[in-house]
């Protein structure tokens, strides 16, 4: 089984492999493992990058695969990212304060250390006490078991909600819009319990162990290559053999899969909350590599980026996604950081800074509507890729009603 | 005026020329007025004060109101020898003598020749409530108004009576109503009997101005009190709900327990008792074990090198022995039984303001998330076209309306110019838009979305090169800037009023272009069935360009009426389009009526629930939001669904 599996999607063992080449070079040239031809500071955008294909795919396979634009995955990346704050910035918090009170006359309490470790954190938004959200944060397996638990409890309730009462197309999209914007906004009070719009910082240190950034940089960047490679698999098992079949055939025709007797909601709802857990586990990779979250990281507007990339990419196949994501933002990495040169026009200047976005959103426009296959579409010229027979095929979309080829070319 | 003098005749004629229906007076000025009584006056106390002075109050003399005021500043002095009472300018080395009744000096005196009058301050108290009776019947109106406010900011008892006694000849019925008003809250407080006091308060329910508020919030003020019993015979507001903490606290402040020692206090008492390696015996090493602390603490207590521990159990114990009640000031019950009634009935009247306040509010939120949405609901309800550039439009609108401020300075003309421009502008971006990108997606809505997000964010940035990513203004014309009050709790900004005006004309003007036009025959038609209209030879592409179109004028200028009330960002349109979204799924899509229905619940919803937790809007909204989502479960086509064919499937 499982050598066939491998042997029908060649893509997966190419991507592994080049993966793992990608990793080995970083490592290789890395600061903390290898000739230090690399600054750290890159091995964190690269590790960060990984963790923002695996999302991608995450994202793809919702999207692209099952038709459900969710305009809520990078909420769940958000999540996964807090719950992995929550305790590191505790565990860090803790280390401080037990070494600052040790000099004490006096051996801390439990009772002190926790008051000490509360105005700590929560001094910024005035208070000290722990609310109730942070009962777990001491834990490092339980805060784990939310990056999982919390993203798929959500998207298992939203899902389900969503899809029993048959919401669908651009209702869903608006829908899940309307949720990530009710989870940023509620985080971003003081009351949340999550430090308001300060969000939780210093996050790039390693409670615990007296490591180097080099060298906590490049185990993230192997703990996201390895999420990535499992992630690919995942989803490369999830999109192939029958179960990808009908995946795809909810996206093509809901209503017709449904009559032929596959409960539609339980495939869409087991999607939609895999990928949720997949993308909150890439935000508890991702967020220790940037080293602080706040609620304006899960605006809407992020998981419309989230589209974006995968849409430029490539929808429909999950190397689309990772060219996508890592193409999109490091490009957004370099224009935005002042790498890119400016552009001389006689009349005027052209800074990048300023202009990225113009691009982005021009380059989207245009990618949308002349080259609906993205980037990875591409790879179908050079043909490797099995033919699929002309006329078998409609690519006008996802959703309700979409026209089939032959009645597009009809109009 | 030359009236009256020193010489008796010419006073007796001016007397018998004016005063003749007064002939009962036996004297005429006011120095013979004073003489009646001049040893009180001279060395005047608070208790015979006022028997000295009725006579001249009594009389209509107009030098009283003057000489009152400069008796009251002391500056009237008394010869001893004649007991003769003038006014005095202080010289070099002697006083210039004024007299009372002409002003004019009379001559000169050494001030040891004169007794200056000791007026103190019981008597200016008197003298002022006496002032008061003239400033209240005073002929200049202004004067009376001042009067009255001088009472209302620091109400007496001695107001009352001159306040009562100027009512009956007030002309002007305005001030006499105030008056009246003014009376009763007086009344209320300084009233002689319990029933004038108790008809005072509840001739005052119902009236929900801040000033009675206060009057019966200070009739109704209490102490706070302990004791191991409830007392008898006082007038009791009731028990006080305290925390455990906080009752023992206050114990402590009045002496009836020893203070509770905080975990610091221990921390630092034991610190500062360490010998070698223990504190009274129990080793330092023990001491993150906070029972280890208290033992040595107690320990350290029993020696009596500190004060004494308070264990939890005496704490509820002491807590447990007391009641904790209030006392009202007043000690009539009637009086605070009235108060207490007529506060209530005006506390449910503000409750009723205040809910047609937040009904307003919520009135004119609704207006501007209609305005935000109803071109939405054109291209999205009536097209199927999800456009996520219409924030942006939004926005283009606004900054058309501040570019045409900065060369037309005239507001009024500007925004009249503004309007009509900006809706030129958006419609001709709304045209451009459906030509180049829209028109080639029709049948595929989610990469619609995802095009125009991409416009949406090319846009803001445009919008943030050119105009910088601070706020601009766009300043209202000066007579939209006031508010219309309707009482001390209902008040709505002009603004407000004409987004809602504006609002309306929207809603009957898109419903006549739909209901009544070609235009709008032809778009009812394209959004049933393409197909069909097409056959009937409507050119769909047309109706399309123009639909957009007219969806993206429409936002232009809300934009212009949003950037009035709010300031004008590049991002201002990206604040209202999720809101706009889901005022249209929410009211049901491509029916104007359902835009309607969606705005009002919103905007109701979001007010309705800042009405509970008003310090917070973040989590009102949050809260609307996950009320929408939970809304659109169970109506997943909205308020007004189509219904028919016209549903579209």
């Amino acid at each position: 089984m499982q050598r066939s599996f491998f042997f029908r999607n060649p893509s997966i063992l190419v991507f592994i492999g080049l993966l793992a080449v990608f990793t080995l070079a970083v490592t290789l040239m890395s600061a903390g493992a290898g000739s230090g031809a690399i600054s750290t500071s890159f091995v964190k955008t690269l590790g960060r990058t990984l963790c923002l294909c695996l999302v991608a795919i995450a994202m793809d396979v919702v999207w692209g695969y099952c038709g459900i634009l969710s305009l809520g995955h990078f909420a769940f990346f958000g999540i996964g990212g807090y719950a992995i704050g929550m305790w590191l910035m505790y565990a860090r918090t803790e280390e401080i304060v037990v070494s600052s009170l040790a000099g004490a006359t006096l051996p801390p309490t439990p009772q002190e250390v926790s008051d000490a470790i509360g105005s700590q954190i929560f001094g910024v938004v005035g208070s000290s006490d722990f609310p109730a959200i942070w009962a777990f944060a001491h834990s490092l397996p339980l805060q784990l078991l939310a990056v999982v638990l919390v993203p798929g409890l959500l998207a298992l309730v939203f899902g389900w909600l969503a899809f029993r009462s048959r919401v669908t197309g651009v209702y869903l999209s608006i829908l899940t819009q309307a949720m990530t914007l009710a989870l940023s906004l509620y985080l971003f009070q003081n009351d949340s319990g999550l430090r308001g719009n300060n969000g939780l910082s210093g996050l790039q240190n390693m409670p615990g162990e007296d490591l180097g950034q080099d060298v906590i940089s490049i185990r993230f960047f192997w703990a996201s290559a390895l999420a990535l490679g499992l992630g690919y698999v995942l989803f490369g098992w999830v999109v192939s053999g029958k179960m990808g079949s009908v995946i795809r055939a909810i996206r093509d025709d809901e209503a017709r899969v449904r009559f032929l007797g596959y409960h539609v909601e339980s495939y869409k709802l087991f999607v939609f909350t895999i990928t949720a857990v997949v993308a909150g586990i890439a935000g508890a990779l991702y967020y220790p590599q940037a080293g602080i979250i706040n609620p304006a990281e899960i605006a809407p507007i992020a998981s419309i980026y989230l589209a974006v990339w995968v849409a430029i990419g490539g929808r429909g196949r999950l190397y689309g996604a990772v060219i996508g994501a890592a193409l999109v933002s490091l490009a957004s990495t370099w224009f935005t950081g002042g790498g890119a040169p400016p552009i001389d026009l006689g009349f005027y200047r052209v800074i990048w800074t300023d202009w990225w976005l113009v691009l982005l959103g021009l380059v989207f426009v245009l990618v949308t509507l002349f080259f609906p296959k993205g980037i990875g579409g591409l790879v179908d010229l050079l043909g490797i890729n099995r033919p699929v027979k002309q006329g078998r095929t409609g690519d006008y979309g996802p959703d309700v009603g979409a026209w089939r080829k032959r009645e597009g070319e009809e109009e | 005026m030359t009236r009256g003098s020193k010489k008796p005749m010419r006073a007796f004629f001016l007397a018998c020329a004016l005063c003749l229906a007064a002939g009962a007076a036996l004297a005429q000025d006011l120095q013979s007025l004073l003489q009646q009584n001049a040893e009180e006056i001279g060395d005047p106390s608070r208790r015979t004060i006022a028997e000295a002075l009725e006579p001249v109050l009594e009389s209509d003399l107009p030098q009283v109101l003057d000489f009152l005021e400069r008796y009251a500043a002391r500056e009237v002095w008394q010869r001893p020898e004649d007991g003769l009472f003038f006014y005095a300018e202080e010289g070099d080395d002697a006083l210039t003598l004024i007299d009372i009744d002409t002003g004019e000096p009379v001559g000169t005196a050494s001030s040891r020749e004169m007794n200056n009058i000791r007026v103190n301050a019981g008597v200016r108290g008197v003298i002022n409530s006496a002032l008061v009776q003239f400033q209240l019947s005073d002929d200049d109106a202004s004067r009376r108004i001042a009067a009255l406010d001088a009472i209302a900011r620091s109400p007496e008892p001695e107001h009352l009576a001159p306040l009562l006694n100027s009512i009956e000849d007030e002309p002007s019925p305005a001030i006499r109503e105030r008056k009246e008003r003014l009376a009763s809250i007086l009344t209320a407080r300084f009233g002689e009997s319990t029933e004038a006091r108790v008809a005072a308060i509840d001739s005052m329910a119902g009236d929900t101005s801040i000033d009675v508020r206060a009057t019966l919030n200070q009739i109704l003020g209490a102490s706070d009190e302990i004791g191991e019993t409830l007392p008898e015979g006082e007038n009791l507001a009731g028990e006080r709900e305290l925390t455990r903490d906080e009752a023992y606290a206050e114990l402590a402040e009045e002496g009836l327990a020893s203070p509770r020692v905080s975990d610091a206090d221990i921390a630092a008492a034991l610190q500062a008792n360490i010998e070698g390696d223990a504190v009274a015996g129990v080793p330092v090493a023990t001491m993150s074990d906070p029972a280890a602390r208290i033992r040595a603490y107690e320990a350290l207590a029993e020696s009596g090198t500190v004060p004494p521990f308070v264990s939890e159990d005496e704490v509820d114990d002491l807590v447990d022995a007391y009641v904790y009640y209030q006392v009202y000031y007043e000690d009539d019950p009637a009086v605070t039984d009235a108060a207490r009634g007529a506060l209530g009935a005006i506390e449910t009247r503000v409750a009723l303001y205040q809910f047609a306040d937040i009904a307003l509010d919520a009135l004119s939120l609704a207006s501007i998330y209609f305005l935000a949405a109803i071109g939405l609901a054109i291209t999205f309800g009536v097209m199927g076209v999800i456009n996520m550039a219409h924030g942006e439009f939004i926005m283009m609108g606004a900054y058309t309306g501040y570019v045409v401020q900065q060369i037309v300075p005239d507001y009024t003309v500007s925004l009249v110019i503004a309007l009509p421009l900006a809706f030129a502008v958006t419609f001709a971006a709304g045209v451009l838009l459906e030509r180049l990108v829209i028109r080639h997606l029709y049948h595929r809505p989610l990469e619609t979305l995802l095009a125009t997000f991409g416009i949406s964010i090319a846009l803001q940035q445009l919008a943030k090169n050119i105009f910088g990513t601070q706020a601009r203004p766009l300043t209202s014309p000066a007579w939209l800037g006031g508010q219309m009050e309707i009482n001390d709790i209902i008040s709505i900004s002009n603004i407000r009023i004409a987004i809602f005006v504006l609002a309306a004309i929207f809603l009957v003007g898109l419903l006549l272009l739909l209901n009544r036009t070609r235009l709008g025959l032809e778009v009812r038609a394209v959004t049933q069935n393409p197909g069909m209209a097409a056959s009937m030879g409507i050119n769909p592409d047309r109706i399309n360009m123009l639909t957009f179109g007219l969806g993206s004028g429409i936002a232009g200028i809300a934009g212009v009426a949003i950037g009035l009330y709010a300031q004008v960002t590049s991002e201002m349109g990206a604040n209202y389009i999720v809101q706009s979204f889901m005022t249209v799924v929410v009211g049901g899509v491509g029916n104007v009526w359902g835009t309607l229905a969606g705005a009002g619940l919103i905007g109701i919803l979001q007010k309705g629930i800042e009405w509970f937790n008003p310090s917070n809007t973040l989590a009102a909204q949050t809260y609307m939001i996950l009320f929408i989502i939970l809304f659109i479960q169970f109506r997943p086509k909205g308020i007004v669904a189509l219904k028919g064919r016209a549903a579209g499937d």
